[in-house]
């Protein structure tokens, strides 16, 4: 009995050693949109390294920025990058910068509703914003029936549907009506959330898939993540060079290896260049500031970034995200440098 | 809320007992402690004011008394105005209301004063079942039941019958502020009726005795006597329900369309303060912004403040008049 006392208090003594020479615990927050795949990621990374743990809150991009300008987590994720002021409020606050680190791609797709209709449609970049200005109002518009010759679309009336929350697929698809329409990008412009000159607003992508489905000559743009994991069928974009793409893993990777890559990382792919590029596509970022105060947890962070852009990259067809080109991961193996 | 009304004011018993002998006996620890647990209320209300107050200055210094009357909501631009969500608010909460008070009370003079007391006591415990389901399930229902039958049925029906009404124009889209006061309806009903039902249960059996000895009808002790006796505890059950309906996020934003428009159209989409605030929080970037949200936050209190404020005046007015009818 005594033994087996001295026994339980020993194996308690060396629990308590472990636990005092500390789990190293890193918190982040922000975007919702790559939270599968970072999940993921944390939990094998914390198999490969267990007295490494990185908790991350997906309040959304927004939410990220101003948690890791405040300074209450040790990194932010966005699925936009931060503009000039942002920049600014951080490097006043901090004395230094905030560096964008791509990990995956994601992109946007238009879905619609149209009874009687079977064939998948084709959208212009035309078509998608006069859509969503209002100018468009019916399905038989010469603007939608033009890309579409052989479909019989009827004459009944669009109704519009776009995502109520603030959120990064808002900012993906009118980040790219800006860069296709001249009117939107004066008004309403980009943005997590805007002023939408007209449509319904559903929460989240469910909540856009849903009024799609139930509402008969509806449009809605949700990720591309959500539509294949749900089997909706959704539409074809003709890109800026012309040819029609129907969004998946090679056309979104296409429209990043298809831009020059700023040395801040901080890009938008929308309508990129390139023959195979699908238009509405996006990076999404991880925000690491460039001096950390504990070299513990700097090391930590860039040894995680090192394999999520690497090895990590294998994970991410499995969650139907997007990889990396590999011209980008060169270009940020020799950026994981500036982290001080 | 109806216990509050009835029970009498507990003061300190009065005598010649020591404070010191009070303390040991527990009366005045007991004192103490749960004044102080009162207290606590006060102040978390206040703190939670004046959070709001200060987390709002930017937006109350830059858009004042504009705030609540322009109908802007533009986060690029910087420009924000209240007028659209506060007009959904009290629009979706005052069609709920419409749909619950008649059906909550009617259900409840049935279930304690008609009823058998075993059907009653079976009703009573699905009502309070209702209450505790949480209000996601009931934005789901709405979505997946109410939505469609209000698009395929009921809209298209008020739009032939009554469309000669502004009140039913437009297109049917199925969500709008009439389905979102439906599915408030549904949700606050069992508020309605459980308090309403525990203070018809309270009216002291002599009134009922007096009034069918003076030859009244059984409906007639019930109509005139009964729920006139219970009134004040019946407006506390539809100010319970009215303050759930205006603070209610989830199942309003899941059929209301967030929309921020004016439309004198029940059919027509529409927002609500505290939906917006669900939505646009986790985004908000920019100081502005964010203040502005926290400001609608302020307008929400402000509005259940006031609505509350009216919902008191309205009990003394009508007990003073009650009061006087007795005396004639």
């Amino acid at each position: 009995m005594k033994r087996s006392v001295g026994f339980a208090l020993a194996v308690l003594a060396a629990a308590g050693a472990v636990w005092a020479a500390g789990i190293l615990q890193i918190t982040g927050e922000g975007a919702t949109f790559p939270y599968p795949i970072y999940s993921k990621w944390f939990d094998e990374y914390h198999k490969k390294f267990p007295n490494l743990e990185i908790n991350y809150q997906s309040q959304g991009s927004g939410a990220g920025i101003k948690a890791v300008t405040d300074g209450t987590v040790d990194f932010g994720a966005s699925d936009g990058p931060m503009n000039d002021d942002q920049l600014k409020a951080y490097s006043d606050k901090h004395g230094s910068g905030i560096l964008h680190f791509p990990t995956v791609l994601g992109a946007v797709v238009p879905i619609y509703n149209l009874p009687g209709v079977n064939a998948a449609l084709t959208f212009t970049p035309e078509a998608l914003a006069g859509i969503y200005l209002g100018r468009i109002t019916k399905w038989s518009d010469p603007a939608i029936a033009g890309a579409n010759s052989g479909v019989k679309l009827p004459a009944t009336d669009i109704v519009v549907v776009h995502r109520s929350d603030g959120s990064g697929t808002t900012y993906i698809f009118t980040d790219y009506l800006s860069k296709v329409s001249p009117d939107w990008a004066t008004k309403p412009g980009k943005g997590a959330s805007i002023s939408w000159p007209v449509g319904l607003g559903g929460k989240g992508n469910e909540g856009v898939s849903g009024l799609v489905k139930q509402t008969p000559g509806s449009i809605g743009y949700v990720e591309l993540i959500y539509a294949v994991q749900t089997k909706i069928e959704y539409g074809s974009v003709k890109n800026a060079a012309g040819a029609v793409i129907k969004a998946d893993f090679a056309s979104v990777t296409a429209a990043a290896a298809g831009v020059t890559m700023p040395d801040d990382f901080r890009v938008s792919i929308t309508n990129a260049p390139g023959k195979t590029a699908y238009p509405i596509s996006s990076f999404t970022w991880l925000l690491i500031p460039a001096k950390f105060s504990d070299s513990a947890k700097r090391d930590a962070m860039k040894g995680f970034i090192k394999w999520a852009i690497t090895d990590g990259q294998a994970l991410t067809q499995n969650l139907s995200y997007a990889p990396l080109p590999k011209e980008v991961v060169a270009k940020e193996l020799k950026a994981i440098d500036k982290i001080q | 809320m109806a216990a509050t009304t009835t029970t009498p004011s507990a003061g300190p018993i009065s005598g010649s007992r020591s404070f010191l002998s009070r303390l040991r006996d527990g009366d005045e620890i007991a004192r103490i402690i749960t004044s102080l647990f009162a207290f606590s209320v006060v102040l978390i209300t206040l703190l939670l004011v004046f959070e709001l107050w200060h987390g709002s200055v930017l937006s109350r210094h830059k858009f004042g008394f504009h705030f609540f009357v322009t109908s802007i909501w533009d986060p690029n631009a910087g420009d924000f105005g209240a007028l659209p969500f506060i007009y959904g608010t009290l629009v979706t909460a005052f069609v709920s209301l419409a749909i619950a008070v008649p059906l909550g009370i009617g259900a409840a003079i049935f279930l304690a004063e008609l009823a058998p007391q075993n059907i009653s006591d079976t009703l009573q415990f699905f009502i309070d079942l209702l209450a505790a389901v949480p209000s996601v399930i009931y934005g789901l229902l709405g979505v997946f039941i109410i939505v469609p039958i209000m698009r395929e049925d009921i809209q298209p029906f008020l739009k032939s019958t009554l469309g000669f009404l502004p009140l039913f124009t437009g297109p049917a889209y199925g969500i709008g502020f009439l389905t979102a006061g439906i599915v408030l309806a549904i949700m606050v009903i069992p508020y309605i009726v459980s308090v309403s039902r525990e203070v018809l249960l309270s009216v002291p059996r002599d009134q009922r005795e007096a009034a069918l000895a003076l030859g009244s009808t059984h409906w007639e002790s019930t109509w005139k006597v009964v729920v006139p006796f219970a009134r004040t505890g019946i407006m506390g059950s539809i100010f319970l329900a009215l303050a759930r309906a205006l603070g209610e996020t989830m199942a309003v934003t899941m059929v209301i369309g967030n929309t921020p428009t004016i439309s004198a159209s029940l059919l027509s989409p529409g927002y609500s303060i505290a939906a917006v605030i669900a939505n646009e929080l986790g985004e908000a970037t920019g100081d502005l912004y964010l203040q502005s949200l926290v400001e609608l936050g302020l307008v929400l209190f402000l509005l259940t403040f006031i609505l509350n404020g009216l919902a008191r005046l309205l009990i003394v007015l009508t007990a003073q008049r009650g009061s006087e009818m007795g005396r004639t």
